[in-house]
């Protein structure tokens, strides 16, 4: 039987160092965490705003006020919980100033029904690489996650495309564990019953 | 269990958050209903065709010119 492990031996994240060392006026140390999520943070941002030139100043936003805030980080999350929770905020942020969004708050979208009832349930024969080429499969999944509202795209790219666990997705977007899980399961159905539409047949590609 | 019951328990089952006999139940449902076998294999499809394929490129150019502005505006504030 394995050892039990107390709460002391349990591994330290690597971060912990770097962000003491950041606090301390560490430039380089600083400079090794935007490094290591400069990439992420960028991806986020992206796939929240759908827009390259707003993530690249939501990145850049969301590393500068994580660097004035330092002091403000406790340690009780991860430092990349907190940096992706600065980014979605900025994120957030800029869709609620465009005029041309609907909805844009993590509360919002919750209401309707779209999607959460599966309607198609013909199988993906073949698979969606054997039916499209890679420029035309990027092309249809970034359609169709454009097409979700933006609450659940968040919730999505952080659980699915980001790979964060719920509780940690739960804590960069503020919200309960219940309301992740719901909203990832509409999200997930949702995608599911758009992306059915190009996949879901048996030859050649749809144009609709 | 039910069509309903099914999907309410679709994400804690792909999330491997649901006990022992709650698996058994959702396996037991989709071996006889084929909706839900089919919901269940192209839900899990669309989950993983997304995080396979990179959707947004980030070329070394970008990369650059991003983390020298991000830098810049970090060592102004400093």
């Amino acid at each position: 039987m394995p050892a039990i492990q107390s709460p002391e031996t349990k591994e330290i994240h690597p971060d912990v160092a770097l962000v003491a060392r950041a606090k301390q006026g560490d430039t380089a140390a600083f400079e090794q965490l935007v490094r290591q999520y400069e990439r992420q943070i960028f991806r986020v941002a992206q796939h929240i705003t759908q827009n390259r030139e707003d993530a690249e100043d939501i990145a850049q936003e969301a590393f500068l006020k994580a660097y004035g805030k330092l002091d403000q980080f406790q340690g009780n999350s991860k430092f990349s919980t907190w940096l992706v929770r600065i980014a979605v905020n900025e994120s957030l942020m800029r869709l609620r100033k465009r005029k041309t969004s609907r909805t844009v708050s993590m509360d919002e979208d919750v209401q309707t029904e779209d999607g959460a009832i599966p309607r198609d349930f013909a199988e993906w024969r073949p698979n969606p690489e054997q039916l499209y080429g890679k420029n035309e499969l990027g092309e249809i999944l970034r359609k169709t996650i454009q097409g979700l509202p933006p609450g659940f795209r968040t919730v999505f790219t952080l659980r699915d495309v980001e790979n964060l666990s719920t509780e940690e997705t739960a804590e960069a977007l503020g919200l309960s564990v219940p309301a992740v899980k719901s909203r990832l399961l509409r999200a997930r159905l949702q995608l599911r019953e758009r992306l059915s539409r190009y996949f879901h047949q048996t030859s050649g590609g749809s144009k609709s | 269990m039910t069509c309903t019951e099914f999907l309410s328990k679709l994400t804690d089952y792909f999330d491997d958050h649901l006990e022992a006999d709650l698996i058994a139940d959702v396996k037991a449902h989709v071996k006889k209903c084929s909706h839900c076998e089919v919901v269940m294999d192209t839900t899990r499809k669309t989950i993983s065709i997304y995080r396979e394929n990179e959707l947004y490129e980030f070329p070394d150019a970008l990369r650059d010119r991003l983390h020298a502005a991000i830098m810049k505006k970090c060592s102004k504030a400093s």
